[in-house]
């Protein structure tokens, strides 16, 4: 099974390994991958408060699916599930699942960190942080790229 | 066609969404670009720097020099941050 969804809700880690190793004696391996919103203060002091997620409807669950294609293409996965959320986060908040599950671990752990860091630099999705008083969004980080580009 | 603004690229034209009618000499993502940063002050703010603004054609990510073809459906929006 492969799924994306795109929602504003929190997941349930715990039940989305249960849905792919369900009914199932062929997955040897599940990795999971949560992120989440964390306390950050910056250099001038400002605390963050919150981060919200913009997205784009309809290309965000799109790309995902190609990224997931583009794993299954690279590793014998036996199903995965990519959740990332959109809505204000406040620190402690989940962003992002990614789970994977495959007969082997190799493959469950390359294809999940696979797709965190294509997802990083492809999913349209812009944090906007609040700090104090002030807004910004946050600037693309080129070791993100970097992450991204090793996987060729 | 329509054309989506996301993030600052949003903000800084001041509008989510529109539909805009390009003349027939517009035929990449980088022209098209260069014709809406001709439409305003926020449009000029929006692609002062074009080479971080990025787009989508038809929900596909999609380079400076790509044509725009038959795509209905256009994005711009700055490098992503999710994750």
């Amino acid at each position: 099974m492969f799924t994306v969804r795109i929602q504003a809700e929190t997941f349930d880690a715990a039940g989305e390994i249960a849905a792919l190793v369900q009914g199932r004696t062929d997955v040897g391996a599940v990795v999971t991958f949560t992120g989440l919103c964390r306390d950050d203060v910056a250099s001038d002091g400002a605390r963050l408060v919150a981060l919200t997620l913009e997205h784009y409807p309809g290309m965000a669950e799109e790309e995902i699916g190609r990224l997931v294609e583009e794993a299954r293409t690279r590793w014998p996965l036996t199903g995965a599930t990519v959740i990332h959320r959109f809505g204000r986060m406040t620190p402690g908040d989940t962003i992002v699942l990614v789970v994977t599950a495959s007969s082997h671990r190799t493959a469950a752990f390359e294809a999940a960190e696979f797709l965190m860091d294509w997802l990083k630099t492809r999913a349209p999705f812009w944090k906007l942080e609040e700090r104090d008083e002030a807004h910004s969004w946050v600037a693309a980080k080129d070791t993100d790229d970097t992450a991204a580009e090793r996987w060729g | 066609m329509k054309i989506l603004y996301f993030a600052w690229v949003r903000e800084r034209i001041g509008l989510e969404a529109e539909e805009v009618d390009p003349p027939a000499s517009v035929r990449t993502v980088a022209e098209l670009a260069a014709f809406l940063k001709e439409r305003g002050e926020g449009y000029a703010h929006a692609f002062e720097n074009p080479g971080v603004v990025r787009a989508a054609l038809d929900r596909k990510h999609a380079r400076p020099d790509t044509p725009l073809g038959a795509a209905r459906e256009v994005a711009f929006f700055p490098p992503m941050t999710g994750g």
